[in-house]
């Protein structure tokens, strides 16, 4: 907190810094995180698309750079937010249907999203070299 | 609230213009709407994506030239930039807290993402129409 800010004699709600690690917390930071990153990757859709639409030479440098090593990193932590993004998303949408509330449940929705990206994500990749 | 005497203003008065407008829900039903869209077709790209049959200038335009193809992939990119506006909207007024710079990248970012969605649409038009 800031010095200049001025004492306030109103209960403070509790932060971060008081609470024991959580599943949960940690994933609802990751939707946040992982949702801007996608964010971002509407960037690179721009770009395969325009380059898709100016020519073979402007295709040849989108392929050329997602080929690299680091293009094909980039493209693999991609797919990772991707789907985890998918799969949180869809856990999102049954709380917004007040489902899945309980602790047991929010968990065990937390672990299948886990589940459902690590397999989408292995079986994407295979799906490409194959 | 009560209605301070001191004042000539009716609380409606003061209230007005301050906040929330009605359109609070519409935010939170188009982020949730434009999600479930998102599923179905965050699928079909992906299982494009793994049945192209290569990666060149050809493969990738005779793809987007089919009329399918190209209607599908304009809906995923309205739906998902929308979503994208939408939840960056959200992040930033969460985390900007000064009003002038909030409403100033608030006012970037959603020209960027509207530009972008432009620039999408059309290269994927130009490509379905020439092919």
């Amino acid at each position: 907190m800031a010095q200049s800010a001025k004492p306030s004699d109103r209960p403070l709600s509790p932060h971060l810094q008081v609470y024991r690690w959580q599943l949960t917390m940690t994933m609802s930071i990751l939707h946040r995180i992982s949702g801007a990153a996608l964010a971002v990757g509407l960037a690179v859709i721009v770009w395969i698309l325009m380059a898709a639409a100016i020519g073979p030479a402007a295709w040849e440098t989108f392929t050329a750079v997602a080929g690299s090593l680091a293009g094909r990193v980039a493209l693999f932590g991609w797919s990772v937010a991707l789907y985890y993004h998918l799969f949180n998303g869809i856990r999102h949408l049954f709380w917004d249907c007040g489902k899945l509330f309980e602790i047991r449940n929010a968990y065990l929705a937390g672990y299948l999203v886990w589940l459902a990206t690590g397999l989408m994500t292995l079986a994407t990749w295979w799906g490409i070299a194959t | 609230m009560s209605h301070q005497p001191d004042r000539i203003q009716s609380p409606l008065g003061r209230a007005r213009a301050l906040g929330s407008a009605h359109d609070g829900v519409h935010h939170w039903l188009i982020e949730r709407a434009t999600a479930v869209l998102a599923v179905p077709l965050t699928f079909w790209l992906v299982w494009s994506v793994t049945r192209m049959p290569g990666w060149t200038y050809t493969d990738i335009t005779v793809w987007l030239a089919q009329p399918l193809n190209a209607i599908l992939m304009i809906l995923s990119v309205i739906v998902m930039f929308t979503h994208a506006a939408l939840g960056v909207q959200v992040i930033l007024e969460d985390y900007v807290h000064c009003e002038a710079s909030k409403l100033a990248s608030l006012l970037t970012l959603k020209f960027l993402f509207f530009a972008g969605a432009v620039a999408c649409i059309f290269a994927i038009l130009k490509i379905a129409l020439a092919g």
